[in-house]
């Protein structure tokens, strides 16, 4: 898939999101969690834990990763891999902060205008 | 029938108390048995007094003989009432307040005093001792204003003072005469490591060092050296040595050298006048450790049970209570002119064993770092085995004298049936043996029964490896487990530094114990998020991003992601317009399923995450109120009809159940609470399974508690009767409360129980009224901030109300 069907979207103020938390947007179906870190570093993965599809925003953050609800699957907030001995991978979306605005660089769906 | 002897005790202190243990058990019925105290308190483990002072116990966790074990053996303890006179031929006691109690037999154990050296200065306000609990409380209150500490004196006493000052966060040096640390227990190599290790917690060693004077005018502001060093200090602590109290002896005309003249029957010099303890003198030699005491304790039981008993001295041996540092020594360490010695030294590791040997038999040992083989060791020096056999190997340990690749229980395996295991109590393997085959098959329990490791605990490693060796898998320490990879610490260790270091964040926490993660894990965050809260119910402010999901929202997550709502239905009971609410939010939120719950009350299920505010909103107008499906905290109360409708009924059960439920809603829990009441022994509610049950019967009710119905099947444990509601409130608040500070985090009320035993329990809540009333109080506490309903205080609140929001991500046209 070409870059160029990426946009980078608007999607929440980081100061929405608490620390050691994390804020969900929608872009079409996909639901994203956007996590905040102890350190104050901003993530976003599929909402979607590779295991069953638990909602990872609902999870806890520790370190650089976020405990799935459901089973207790450990996900790596950089890389969106399981850890441990469990595998599998969510999706993970490039984040840029500026002046407090936290964008996603997340695919184009046709069924949104650009504004 | 003749009526019971009198026994007068002068003391309450460790060697009294376990005489006294020790004669409850052989003659219980003899005597009734007065004691009188000077100190205002009941008996206590002073050798755990360093544990206290480092923060990591706390007072009430080295009681001996709670107010209860006296009343249970109807002996009567005057607190706070020192003796002042004793006549020996009109045989009567007098308190310093004037009353006089008459006595068939005396015993005398006023135990020993701190020596204070005479320099200058030693009077002044900050200079003080080590001794009792009122030092150590006072240590405590003046490390927290205070920066600079000196230890006089780097004996076994003065340097626990200082691990323990340092523990609170005082720069401590210690100054100290010989010229190295210990010398009455360890030769100089051991010496040099222990100064090693006391350097590298913080503590300066100055040896060798004569203290000249303690420099102030109206409070201490340091010391000074005979060499002219000067030390700034706030706090100085002589721990210099004891020497025996023997005043009142003395003024009784008893035969007092050092200490109190004893026979080998523990006899003084006077007539049915007996002593024991720290203020005597045993053919020459006055004892200032535990063990030794022990062994009068014994002997004196049995003398004055009439039996024949004879102590012949102790052979000492020493370990320092400072955790983290490992030594052992006893008997004659230093050796002489015609003993041998046998040397191992790992000075990288910190290890360094020493043996003296005489005649091929071990007369000394001195172990720094690794005192596993302890035990072995000091076996065969009081045994005075020829060890010839084994001279090569002996100094490796037990261990080595078969198979070398042995795993490390075999150092125990290999110890004889009669091999001292716990040297406070004198307990030997295979008493500890026979206990865990009658049944016992856990610490606690082996400490209840046979006493080992229950004084020091530093045989606790000793006494979980023969747990181990005889059950094998299906022994668990489960105290030792740490918390989660975090940490080392297990649950217990960090509620008891959370209280002692007064830790009042998860922050906090993390940095005072250590947490090898930046931030903890999904296991130990919650964990100790619950820990603080029950602490610290005032001060803590709720983590919610430390809570799981459920607690976080107030709602039962699916698995599909969605949540199931249950309101609150107090007692089970309902009507006709809290169903129509229920009805109308099925409706308008389009409610994919209903049904009702095993507690009594009616479930929404599929509900999504961002509806949940508006679903809580309509319920809260109808009245209703979140029903903790989701807590860790009290679920449900389910209740029957009782005697308003049942034929059977005895009590207005439903009534109970609804003011439980009404009373105990709210505070959190270390896991879920379910509670059951039933109008009748048919038990329709079914309470006899449940965390906590109540049966209604004619008289009263039966209160139940410790039952499970989910992983574990099992009936619960009766906790006693009660009278009315009032009361029934009160001791099951209590008990809540008991399990609030005690459970660790997902420990279920049976778990729990059984971990701390049914027998604890009971007593401290149905037979000690001041524990119980404490309780119950502390409850009530937590309560005023707990009990309100987090949906309706959920509702307004802006950042939280993001963890709902599901909200588009709008596309920008360019970014830098």
């Amino acid at each position: 898939m070409s870059e160029s069907s990426h946009y980078w979207y608007r999607a929440c103020f980081a100061a929405e999101i608490p620390r050691r938390g994390s804020i969900r947007v929608s872009h079409g179906r996909l639901k994203i969690a956007i996590f905040k870190t102890a350190k104050d570093e901003i993530f976003a993965l599929e909402d979607k834990c590779p295991h069953k599809g638990g909602p990872l925003s609902a999870g806890i953050v520790h370190n650089n990763c976020v405990t799935c609800p459901l089973h207790n699957w450990d996900i790596s907030l950089e890389s969106g891999k399981a850890l441990g001995a469990d595998k599998g991978a969510t999706a993970r979306f490039k984040v840029q902060v500026s002046d407090d605005v936290v964008m996603l660089y997340v695919k184009k769906t046709p069924s949104l205008s650009v504004v | 029938m003749k009526s019971k002897e009198q026994l007068v005790v002068i003391g309450n202190g460790m060697a009294p108390g376990r005489m006294l243990e020790h004669l409850q058990e052989i003659e219980p019925a003899r005597y009734k048995i007065t004691i009188f105290n000077a100190e205002p308190r009941v008996n206590y483990n002073r050798l755990m007094l360093s544990p206290v002072l480092s923060g990591e116990k706390c007072y009430e966790d080295i009681i001996t003989h709670s107010d209860s074990w006296y009343a249970e053996h109807n002996i009567t303890l005057h607190k706070h009432s020192p003796i002042t006179n004793i006549n020996t031929s009109e045989k009567y006691v007098t308190t310093a307040s004037g009353i006089q109690k008459q006595y068939d037999k005396l015993v005398i154990a006023t135990g020993s005093k701190p020596i204070v050296i005479p320099i200058p200065g030693h009077d002044l306000p900050g200079v003080m001792v080590y001794r009792d609990l009122d030092d150590v409380e006072t240590m405590l209150s003046v490390a927290k204003k205070c920066s600079n500490a000196v230890v006089i004196g780097g004996g076994l006493l003065g340097l626990e003072a200082a691990a323990g000052l340092s523990a609170q966060g005082m720069n401590v040096t210690v100054v100290h005469l010989a010229d190295h640390l210990m010398e009455k227990q360890l030769d100089k190599p051991a010496a040099l490591l222990l100064e090693k290790a006391m350097q590298a917690r913080g503590i300066r060693i100055l040896t060798s060092a004569n203290t000249a004077q303690i420099d102030g005018t109206d409070k201490v502001t340091g010391i000074t050296l005979k060499d002219g060093t000067t030390l700034p200090a706030e706090l100085v602590v002589m721990a210099v040595g004891i020497k025996p109290s023997t005043e009142l002896a003395e003024s009784a005309g008893l035969s007092v050298n050092r200490g109190i003249d004893v026979d080998n029957q523990m006899r003084t010099s006077e007539r049915s006048v007996y002593a024991l303890g720290e203020c005597v003198e045993h053919h020459g030699n006055c004892y200032g450790l535990v063990a030794p005491l022990y062994d009068m304790a014994k002997v004196l039981a049995q003398t004055l049970a009439e039996n024949s008993a004879e102590y012949s001295g102790s052979v000492l041996s020493t370990k320092l209570k400072v955790s983290g540092v490992d030594l052992f020594s006893a008997g004659d360490f230093l050796g002489s002119g015609d003993s041998d010695e046998i040397v191992v030294r790992d000075a990288a590791n910190g290890v360094y064993r020493r043996l003296v040997l005489q005649d091929n038999r071990i007369v000394g040992v001195v172990l720094y770092g690794d005192t596993s083989d302890s035990a072995w060791f000091f076996d065969l020096l009081k045994k005075q085995t020829d060890i010839s056999d084994i001279r090569s190997t002996v100094i490796f340990g037990a261990a080595y004298q078969g198979d070398p690749n042995a795993d490390p229980t075999s150092a125990v395996a290999a110890l004889p049936d009669s091999a001292e295991i716990c040297g406070c109590n004198g307990v030997c393997k295979s008493t500890i043996n026979t206990a865990i085959n009658g049944g016992a098959n856990s610490l606690e329990s082996v400490r209840s029964i046979t006493k080992a490791s229950a004084s020091c605990g530093s045989c606790t490693g000793l006494v979980e490896q023969l747990l181990t060796l005889s059950l094998g898998e299906q022994y668990q320490p489960a105290e030792l487990l740490p918390m989660c990879g975090c940490t080392e610490l297990g649950h217990a260790d960090v509620r008891r530094l959370i209280k002692a270091k007064s830790l009042k964040t998860i922050d906090e926490v993390l940095q005072a114990l250590e947490w090898s993660s930046s931030c903890g894990c999904a296991k130990c965050r919650p964990a100790l998020n619950y820990y603080l809260v029950c602490e610290w119910p005032a001060d803590y402010a709720d983590d919610y991003q430390s809570r799981f999901i459920n607690e976080r929202v107030h709602a039962n997550i699916q698995q599909d992601g969605t949540f199931s709502v249950v309101p609150r239905m107090w007692g089970g009971v309902t009507s006709a317009s809290e169903l129509r609410a229920i009805a109308d939010v099925v409706d308008k939120f389009n409610v994919p399923m209903v049904k009702v719950t095993g507690g009594q009350r009616i479930d929404m299920l599929g509900i999504k995450k961002e509806q949940l505010p508006e679903v809580w909103k309509d319920l809260g107008t109808a009245g209703f109120v979140s029903g903790h499906a989701y807590a860790k905290g009290l679920r449900t109360v389910k209740t029957c009809v009782g005697k308003q409708w049942c034929r059977f009924g005895t009590q207005d059960s439903t009534a109970l159940g609804v003011r439980l439920e009404k009373y105990l809603w709210g505070s959190w829990t270390p896991a879920k609470v379910k509670l059951a009441v039933s109008g009748c022994p048919r038990n329709c509610a079914e309470a006899t399974c449940k965390d906590i049950g109540v049966i209604c019967v004619e008289s009263g009710f039966d209160l139940h508690f410790a039952g499970a119905a989910g992983l574990d099947i099992k009936g619960t444990e009766v906790l006693g009767h009660v009278d009315t509601f009032d009361e029934v409130e009160e001791y099951v608040s209590a008990l809540l409360q008991m399990y609030r500070e005690q459970g660790h985090y997902l420990e279920r009320i049976y778990k729990w129980a059984n971990r701390v035993s049914i027998d604890e329990i009971k007593k401290q809540i149905m037979e000690n009224a001041d524990t119980r009333l404490a309780y119950a109080r502390r409850f009530s506490e937590s309560q005023l901030i707990a009990q309100h309903d987090p949906w309706a205080s959920r509702t307004d609140n802006n950042m939280q109300a993001n963890e709902f929001s599901l909200k588009p991500v709008a596309a920008v046209e360019v970014v830098a």
